[in-house]
């Protein structure tokens, strides 16, 4: 009996391991030929999830027994013949910025610490139906605000590749998650960069999307008019794969666009013939790492090989961004944030005298550092006598930002550069300035400003090990360029992975 | 105090108007009174994180229906800003409204007072959210929120100061209230807190050119009420000036119960609302072909119907003015005549009965529960001599209370005229019988006698027959 | 430094946002926002005279919904993450003097 089990232990084990190392969609198919079930998936990663979250802390929180009861739901219907999507049975992380209905929801701050919503976000609600076996909820900068996933109020996430190192942020749970092996596919949100350049440094696929292509009803808003949910996959067929399930038009999101090309996996072509790239030479300048330099430059290099027509060319205007976007984002950050005062959900002080002095505790013990200087800022953009020169100011910014692309676009399909300029910092070496760190986001900011797609992807790992990564920005709803530019690189480069790394 | 100069207030309005509507302005939610606290709220209009907002349309065709109405110039592109402050009664703590797109601007309406007629300046009107409602708690001496009028629509009409007199201001807001009821777009009732007035008001040496420094004034929801306040701040702020004090520049609250009026005051509130463009709402870009499916669905106004009443129903021009003044009180004479019933005749019961109870009963036309059907049957039962006018009279209190139909409880309550002429004459027979005096008396010339017959048979037919037949059986019998 | 944050400035910001902050974090927050604010000072370089500000990327306009009642009593669902909560609302410290 027990020799027999332990038989059976370490087949299941190498079994375990057969799964966890298949991509989402090979995990969809595997369960659709029935060679695995969706329970023993969920099983698999939820057990990958005990042995190595203690070392990674992907998650604030891990949702077991709910993930074990869908997969077994989903099975039935799968069983049934009621399920027949690619990705049904395959388990998912979603961003904690995301509500998930009778799930703790916390945008890992302590002001929400208790938030159950009634009600999911139409993108989770969307792989709900795809078949989708929601895991948990993954850790990320306080109201995504931060680049290395250490404001959480819930203790820092460890990039997989190197755990003395920051994931990237804010979605670094949900790309670490990935990157572990913690889960076959996550959902991320992208304010400023936060899907693409956590991606970046935990060496998986990620993609933000056209503004307007996926519904944010139900993502905690930090800045309404930059935030995009996206996936984060292990390589670029599942990206477009996901983007198929969570593109939307959703009647509850006033910015949300009717289009009628979300068929993403049919730009999933190994051709690149013609397409052409351009290369601003302004993201190419000081302060860039020479190491990430070089791995984007050879990445530029192969896609030429296969056919792209590669030109240098000037973006201009991209050192305006990262102010632009800083007033921008604050300011509606202070007034979205005004929602949680301790009245209607979340934290609430525990002594205080009058309304007053209860909404300023709550706010004030509620809130991490971070979150209140962006509060403080933004407020004080929006102040009297502040508006015209600091708001308005940056909205008019963003018009000649927006413009430059617009310029760029008429003469190329796709903007090739890097993520961030240097690679994963190591823990704790960010936080002490902020405007350097703030500075990491020059190269992926622009893409929110603008509404523009932009995907991120490894191109090779530098002498530390640590992934770099590469990206891809497209016109507005062109991210089948895209996707089809980064599976013809992918296919080009190889496998890319930890498990490939070691 | 001895006054020493003159004094001018000059006034303008703020007034706030529920649209109609069957649904909030940015969510499904209904907008319906009376229900049970938060039993009328969502994730949207309670702030909950991750929510959206999404424009009503019938929110932007009743602004627009209104600015066309009062002349303003309808913006083609316009946008929702977010107010941002704190207070429990607005869930996420900023509420949306429009401050520098707003759909209406540069309007104006005509009002007339006993001084003649003058056109008080509309400056804009933009739609905007309502709050939630605030309950004291003296048991845990706290207060409770219910947000169940979170996210009503409202209409802000933005006055110029041109008014100066409260006979000018209530004069304006029952022109607005008219308006809109004709319209369709809100009901307008100042008890209800469906049309609110916030009264900006400053006083100046009389014939200055510069305004003085003005207050707002909040909380007043009766006519009465508004022009108390107005009397009290414009008192108010002359003795400040008298004493050579000076005007501070802030929001108060109206007391009607002691007649004064206080500051609300607080360091915590900054005044400094940091408005900027929603970014949830995209912008409403209005067009000729909208602009004109507004226009044409506009109704009749007072102004023509006043013109058309004088043609097509032939009224007096007292009825007309009376019966017009009212949106309610026309549609309601318009259908009642609609069903056959005779023009003037309906205006009676209208001018007459109707409006004695209102006044009564302390109700506004909008209170009128009878429907036009059972009016019409009333007059139908008077016309045929069914019933005569006191028991008709007595059949439309009841009418007026419960929109009973008459036939039916006239049959009920037996009130039917007895035109059956046998029965009359045999109780004609019997009160003569019954009364020689009288006959006596009325033989002998004395014609007063016969009223008092006539009294005693109605007494004994309990009042169902026609007086007129009574008479004429009288006379015939004697 | 440029922007010289006072601290009245921050008193002023801090009743605006409602948050109360140490005099630790005030005197962090001086220099934060001091440093940000020459930092978006540099927008200033940009001539934007004839430039529209752009709220909005895509030029969506006239989203709406007609005005029909969609959603039922959803009060528990409502009050379920209240902090505390009396009749069916939710309480707050009091609000009237």
């Amino acid at each position: 009996m027990s020799a027999a089990n332990g038989m059976a232990g370490s087949t299941a084990g190498r079994e375990a391991d057969g799964i966890l190392n298949m991509t989402a969609l090979e995990l969809g198919a595997a369960i659709r030929n029935k060679e695995v079930t969706a329970q023993q998936a969920a099983e698999a990663v939820l057990s990958q999830i005990r042995s190595s979250e203690e070392r990674y802390h992907c998650y604030v929180t891990v949702d077991e027994e709910g993930a074990l009861m869908q997969a077994r739901q989903i099975q039935e219907k799968i069983d049934r013949g009621e399920l027949t999507h690619p990705l049904a049975g395959v388990p998912v992380a979603i961003k904690d910025n995301m509500c998930t209905e009778g799930l703790l929801t916390t945008c890992s701050s302590k002001i929400l610490y208790n938030f159950v919503p009634t009600f999911s976000s139409e993108a989770v609600l969307n792989l709900q139906r795809a078949g989708a076996v929601i895991l948990g909820k993954t850790n990320m900068d306080e109201f995504a605000m931060g680049s290395t996933t250490e404001t959480s109020a819930f203790g820092v996430t460890r990039n997989p590749w190197n755990p003395e190192y920051v994931p990237g942020g804010s979605s670094g749970g949900s790309a670490a998650a990935v990157a572990s092996r913690e889960c076959f596919y996550a959902l991320g949100s992208d304010t400023g960069g936060s899907i693409r350049q956590p991606a970046s440094f935990c060496g998986v696929v990620g993609l933000k999307p056209t503004y307007g292509r996926v519904s944010r009803y139900g993502l905690v808003a930090y800045g309404s008019s930059l935030d995009q949910i996206g996936p984060l996959c292990k390589d670029v067929a599942d990206c477009a794969a996901v983007m198929e399930v969570i593109a939307s038009y959703d009647p509850k999101d006033s910015t949300s666009v009717k289009r009628q090309d979300n068929d993403f996996t049919t730009a999933l072509v190994e051709d690149v013939k013609g397409m052409r790239i351009g290369i601003p030479g302004d993201y190419f300048g000081e302060g860039l790492d020479p190491e990430v330099k070089k791995a984007v430059l050879e990445a530029a290099g192969v896609l030429k090989e296969r056919g792209a027509v590669v030109e240098e060319f000037d973006l201009s205007l991209v050192e305006y961004a990262i102010p632009a976007y800083y007033t921008i984002a604050a300011a509606e950050a202070s007034s979205n944030l005004e929602r949680f005062d301790g009245i209607k959900y979340g934290y609430r002080t525990q002594e205080y005298e009058g309304l007053h002095n209860m909404y300023k505790k709550s706010r004030s013990e509620g809130f991490g550092a971070e979150v209140k200087r962006r509060i403080m800022l933004g407020s004080f953009v929006l102040s009297s006598g502040y508006y015209d020169a600091y708001y308005l100011k940056a909205l008019r910014v963003k018009a000649l930002i927006r413009k430059a692309f617009d310029e760029a676009f008429a003469k190329y399909d796709v903007i090739l550069g890097p993520v961030a300029p240097t690679t994963a910092p190591r823990l704790g070496e960010s936080l002490s300035d902020p405007i350097k760190m703030y500075l990491g986001d020059i190269y992926t900011i622009a893409v929110n400003l603008a509404g523009l797609p932009g995907l991120s992807m490894p191109c090779g790992r530098d002498a530390k090990g640590l992934p770099i990564g590469l990206q891809l920005i497209g016109d507005c709803f062109e991210e089948k360029k895209l996707i089809r530019m980064a599976y013809t690189y992918e296919k080009a480069r190889g496998p890319f992975s930890r498990e490939e790394a070691r | 105090m001895a006054q020493t100069k003159q004094y001018e207030t000059v006034i303008g309005l703020e007034v706030h108007v529920e649209l109609a509507t069957r649904t909030k302005i940015f969510c499904g939610c209904s907008t319906a009174f009376g229900g049970e606290p938060n039993t009328h709220t969502c994730p949207v209009c309670t702030g909950m994180p991750g929510s959206l907002p999404v424009l009503n349309k019938q929110v932007l065709k009743y602004a627009v229906a209104v600015g066309l109405a009062t002349g303003c110039e309808i913006t083609r592109n316009c946008k929702f800003d977010r107010k941002n402050y704190f207070y429990p009664d607005n869930p996420q703590n900023y509420q949306i409204s429009q401050l520098y797109l707003p759909i209406c601007r540069n309007g104006k309406v005509e009002i007339e007072t006993e001084d003649g007629k003058k056109f008080i300046g509309i400056h804009e009107i933009h739609m905007e959210e309502d709050a939630g409602k605030l309950i004291h708690d003296e048991w845990d001496d706290c207060s409770l929120v219910d947000y169940n009028r979170s996210g009503v629509p409202l209409i802000e009409i933005v006055s110029e100061p041109d008014m100066r007199s409260s006979q000018e201001v209530i004069a304006y807001l029952e022109k607005l209230r008219m308006i809109i009821q004709y319209l369709g777009a809100s009901d307008c009732k100042l008890q209800e807190g469906s049309m609110r007035a916030d009264v900006n008001l400053s006083v100046r040496e009389a014939g200055t050119e510069r305004f003085g420094t003005r207050t707002e004034m909040k909380n007043l929801n009766s006519f009465k009420a508004i022009s108390r306040a107005i009397a009290g701040e414009a008192e108010r702020q002359i003795d400040l000036l008298e004493s050579g004090e000076k005007v501070i520049q802030e929001t108060r609250r109206w007391d009607d119960n002691k007649g004064e009026s206080y500051a609300m005051r607080s360091k915590e509130d900054a005044q400094d609302y940091r408005y900027f463009p929603d970014p949830d709402l995209v912008p409403v870009v209005v067009d000729e072909a909208f602009l004109e499916e507004i226009r044409a669905q506009q109704p009749e106004f007072r102004e023509e119907k006043m013109i058309r009443y004088k043609q097509e129903f032939e009224l007096p021009d007292y009825d007309i003015d009376i019966i017009t003044a009212s949106k309610r009180m026309a549609d309601l004479f318009e259908a009642t005549v609609a069903l056959g019933s005779h023009p003037k005749k309906v205006s009676n019961w209208l001018m007459g009965e109707t409006l004695r109870l209102l006044k009564e009963k302390n109700m506004d036309p909008e209170d009128i529960r009878f429907s036009p059907e059972n009016l019409s049957r009333l007059i139908a039962l008077t016309d045929a001599k069914a019933v005569n006018n006191s028991v008709a009279k007595e059949v439309f209190e009841v009418m007026f209370e419960r929109d009973v139909d008459p036939e039916a409880y006239v049959e009920e309550k037996g009130l039917k005229t007895v035109n059956d002429e046998g029965a009359l004459r045999k109780t004609v027979e019997e009160i003569i019988a019954a009364n020689p005096q009288s006959v006596a008396d009325y033989r002998s010339g004395k014609q007063k006698a016969m009223g008092f017959l006539v009294g005693q048979t109605m007494k004994a037919m309990k009042g169902k027959a026609d007086p007129g037949m009574v008479n004429q059986l009288l006379k015939e019998l004697l | 430094m440029a922007n010289i944050i006072s601290d009245e400035t921050i008193e002023y910001v801090g009743i605006l946002a409602k948050l109360e902050l140490s005099d630790e974090e005030k005197e962090q927050a001086k220099k934060d926002m001091g440093s940000m604010l020459d930092y978006i000072d540099k927008l200033g370089e940009l001539d934007t005279e004839n430039v529209e500000p752009m709220s909005h990327v895509f030029p969506v306009h006239n989203v709406f919904r007609e005005d029909v009642v969609t959603n039922a009593d959803m009060r528990d669902d409502i009050l379920k993450n209240a902090p505390e909560e009396k009749n069916g609302m939710f309480m707050v410290p009091r609000t009237f003097e």
